[in-house]
């Protein structure tokens, strides 16, 4: 591949991560001011959530269930500051409503491990990766997707994989450098 | 005068009185309240406390906001304490005269000087408890305290005599503490200069770490503040009845900086805070543009009052005039935003004449001097306690969201967090100022500069945030203006302009326009006289070996002078800036559509003692990032005073595709520590501009260099 298919490749990816998930697209936005309960599983825990059907998943989880390790960075899928898994697949929680997720499964950083046992944990540990540390709950939500299913990531297919995280302290060099170990130390799991 | 001003001054008068050296009787936050619930705390000092459980406690005086002072801290108190870095809790410390940062005269985490300052202050006060502690044992024991050794929190005597320093420290708290208690010599250092885990990761891995945006008060309510699309404008009226009609929603309350609407929950506030119909007085900023503030500016060095960098060296005029070649050139930087990644907020309890204020800040004073006069309250009946920083970069030292959430809190009888949107931030900020810079330099036959004239126009930060005088030298405009290159005529003339915008400290500050004029220039003159730029700076540097070291350290490793791979250039730029010596050498090409690619950047710093060679490789990598996306990628653009940017699709930082590899070498010195968390910011951007110039024969002196700037060159 030459170089400038690796760059139209990268924007796609990129691209394909602001957009919003497909379930928001089909979501219903006219009742916004319908309370409304909803019932999910976080963490592998049976979760019931009322609010407005609207309120993005990102304040239930974090006010209502007071899971504060998912963070609030931009609002509008840009940062992935916010980054959870529904259903196993990484979404920016800030654009998905909390009606989308009736019946599914959410996963926040803080099911990674609380003993910081994860591979990804272990390595963010060993290499320091995170400064101010804001975005980095997003950046381990967004690397644990890429890792489950690709136990082998290249360059490349990190660039694809975090190049929707933002970090303003610039952690990029040490996230990759983490992600390479904790992928060799799932390998020989 | 502005409303800051004076209560940036009254914090300093007031202040002095809200705190002696002991600490005992404060509401003291996290980790030392852990402490004392364990047990009773005693208070050797101002910065270390030692519960009988045995644990030991950091104040940190110091912000964590990324760059590691919750670790650097506490290894240069366990360095002289004789404890490990591990056995050391950090908590930040409340506002108080005591943690006065020595080198900026206030309270702050700015200005990389934490470990500057903290350096020997730090050793000290472990060295001084360390000899109160082996002191009380000495005579609990009846032994000579010579015998006695204090070793992993644990007092050693003869016999087997022994006890932890927990046991000990309501004795030692009641010994007179030493002086000047006996340093180790550097080279004994066990803990300082060695590579150190940071104490904080644990928490930043699961989501446990506290962060403002995380603070939860008992009742707590919620708050979305609408302020004038203008900054600086006003509230002329205002209609709430449907924000207050929606869901969720307390109250509507109209505050010194806009409309606050308070609810159960954030989103309900934001939500509503949507639906309020607000008519702006929006003041004398609505007149402002981008390219009237970087026009005026370069106007003022035309008719502004001229301000003496640096006492000139030799004839500058009859200098240029004899010399063989002249070379002139103009230099300008846009506004920039801060943009840390956690918006701004606070917390804040303001009951009757008494305040709770709990959050992210680099300012502690600051922000309890502020609230104090907004609300007519005491200082020392605010309680200040600091969370983490979801970065500061300079946006923390500034103390509106403090006081929009004092107010608040006050007008709805509750605990409310603030938090700002994205937006809010973006297009309320404390903008890095414009810069311009005119250099004008006279060659000699050889090529050699004999004579640089350096002018820099720009606007003082400091005469808002701290009212220094009106043409009075801003130290914080005139970084690195002076370089270390041997010219025997020189000249450095400073401009201070008010443009009116409301401008910050912004991660490196001046440092940014001036190293990226100066050094830009650097290659332009060895353009002009036919020389390899590495070689021309190298022979201007004699008698400077911290320089030529550095310089020829990060050239070696970016292999200058080498073949490259096809459409590749370096470009290499020089700084000294916080005492530290920096070189950068960028590696750079073009892609498809023009724009910049940075390939590696190669750095080699001399910054005297280190603590943390980890955290200093972090500061310079975090810098790095950060000065690029300025370089390449973002500035802030302003319309009939407003900022057009809003979020980050059109602030667009650097992102995980476009890090450079970075590669840094440390210089091994016993020299004074050099600050680290910023250098590197200001030097990324000429390196850049050198090699794009070298790759493309364009010169870009305006940032950023976007592919659209380059083809105009």
């Amino acid at each position: 591949m030459g170089d400038c298919d690796q760059v139209i490749l990268y924007f796609e990816s990129i691209f394909a991560l602001y957009a919003v998930p497909h379930c928001v697209n089909e979501c219903v936005l006219k009742n916004q001011e319908t309370s409304m309960s909803v019932d999910f599983s976080i963490n592998g825990k049976a979760a019931q959530a009322k609010a407005e059907t609207d309120t993005p998943l990102l304040w239930v989880i974090r006010d209502e269930l007071g899971l504060t390790g998912t963070k609030f960075g931009c609002g509008a899928a840009l940062c992935g500051a916010c980054t959870v898994h529904v259903d196993g697949q990484p979404v920016r929680s800030c654009q998905t409503p909390l009606a989308s997720v009736s019946g599914k499964k959410v996963a926040t950083v803080e099911s990674l491990s609380k003993d910081n046992s994860h591979p990804l944990q272990v390595a963010w540990i060993k290499h320091d990766v995170p400064q101010c540390g804001y975005c980095q709950s997003g950046q381990l939500m967004s690397a644990a997707a890429l890792l489950a299913k690709n136990k082998n990531p290249s360059d490349a297919d990190i660039d694809q994989a975090m190049s929707g995280n933002l970090c303003r302290c610039g952690t990029y060099t040490r996230v990759r450098a983490a992600i390479k170990d904790a992928a060799a130390v799932m390998r020989k799991a | 005068m502005t409303h800051t001003n004076t209560s940036r001054r009254s914090f300093l008068k007031t202040s002095a009185a809200v705190t002696g050296g002991l600490m005992l009787g404060f509401n003291l936050p996290g980790t030392l309240g852990e402490a004392r619930a364990a047990g009773t705390v005693y208070t050797p000092n101002a910065w270390v406390h030692i519960a009988d459980n045995n644990t030991i406690t950091l104040l940190s005086a110091r912000s964590e906001m990324g760059q590691g002072v919750y670790t650097s801290m506490p290894m240069l108190i366990a360095e002289e304490l004789h404890v490990a870095v591990s056995q050391i809790k950090v908590a930040a410390a409340p506002p108080g005269e005591v943690y006065v940062n020595a080198l900026l005269g206030a309270q702050i985490t700015g200005g990389s000087t934490s470990v500057r300052d903290g350096w020997e202050k730090l050793r000290i006060a472990g060295a001084q408890v360390r000899e109160m502690l082996l002191t009380a044992a000495a005579a609990r024991w009846g032994v000579d305290k010579d015998l006695l050794k204090a070793d992993k929190g644990m007092v050693l005597g003869p016999k087997g005599l022994k006890a932890t320093y927990g046991e000990l420290a309501e004795a030692a708290a009641r010994m007179p503490v030493p002086e000047a208690p006996r340093l180790k010599d550097p080279k004994d250092f066990k803990i300082v200069g060695k590579r150190t885990q940071r104490v904080d990761t644990p928490a930043k891995v699961n989501g446990t770490a506290e962060f403002g945006i995380d603070v939860k008060l008992p009742g707590m309510v919620y708050a979305s503040l609408a302020q004038c699309p203008v900054i600086g404008g006003k509230v002329k009226s205002f209609d709430g009845t449907k924000a207050k009609a929606s869901a969720g929603v307390i109250d509507v309350v109209q505050i010194s900086d806009g409309v606050a609407v308070v609810a159960n929950s954030w989103w309900q506030a934001k939500k509503a805070r949507d639906l309020l119909s607000i008519q702006w007085d929006e003041g004398a900023g609505a007149a402002l543009s981008d390219a009237s503030v970087i026009d005026g500016t370069r106007q003022a060095l035309k008719t502004g009052k001229v301000l003496e960098i640096i006492k000139p060296q030799g004839d500058v005029a009859a200098a240029l005039k004899s010399a063989a070649k002249v070379v002139n050139a103009e230099y300008v930087i846009p506004l920039q935003a801060h943009a840390p990644l956690e918006p701004m907020n606070f917390t804040a309890h303001v009951q009757g004449d008494k305040a709770l204020l709990i959050g992210p800040t680099q300012f502690q004073q600051g922000a309890q001097g502020a609230v104090a006069e907004a609300l007519k309250l005491k200082p020392e009946d605010i309680t200040l306690q600091t969370t983490f920083l979801g970065g500061g970069f300079g946006r923390r030292l500034e103390l509106d969201f403090i006081v929009q959430a004092a107010e608040i809190s006050k007008a709805v009888n509750k605990p409310v967090k603030l938090l700002w949107t994205r937006e809010d931030d973006m297009t309320h900020d404390f903008y890095r100022p414009v810069g311009v810079n005119q250099l004008k330099a006279g060659l000699d036959a050889s090529g050699k500069p004999v004579a640089l004239h350096f002018q820099v126009a720009s606007q003082s930060v400091t005469q808002r945030a701290f009212g220094l005088e009106k043409d009075t030298l801003d130290p914080f405009m005139a970084e690195a203006s002076v370089t270390g290159y041997n010219i025997p005529n020189t000249q450095h003339d400073l401009v201070i302009h008010d443009t009116g915008m409301r401008v910050g400290y912004w991660r490196a500050v001046s440092h940014n326009m001036n190293a990226f004029a100066n050094e830009s220039f650097m290659d332009e003159l060895a353009k002009a006289a036919g020389q390899d730029p590495y070689q021309y700076r190298m022979r201007l540097l004699a008698g400077k070996p911290r320089f030529a070291h550095v310089l020829k350290l990060a050239a070696d490793k970016a292999g200058w002078g080498k073949p490259l791979a096809k459409g590749h250039a370096l470009g290499i730029a020089l700084m000294e800036g916080y005492d530290t010596y920096m070189a950068q050498v960028a590696e750079v090409s073009l892609d498809a559509q023009g724009e910049v690619q940075v390939h590696r950047v190669s750095v080699a710093a001399d910054l005297g003692h280190m603590v943390n060679p980890d955290t200093v490789e972090a500061q310079i990598q975090s810098s790095i990032i950060f000065g690029m996306g300025a370089t390449l990628k973002h500035q802030i653009t302003m319309t009939a005073g407003r900022v057009q940017e809003t979020n980050y699709n059109t602030f667009a930082p650097v992102r995980m595709h476009e890090a450079p590899k970075i590669d840094i070498v440390l210089v091994k010195s016993t020299e004074k520590p050099g600050g680290i968390g910023e250098p590197a910011t200001a030097v990324v951007a000429p390196a850049i501009a050198n090699a794009v110039a070298r790759l493309t024969g364009k010169r870009v002196r305006r940032l950023p260099i976007t592919a659209q700037a380059i083809q105009q060159a």
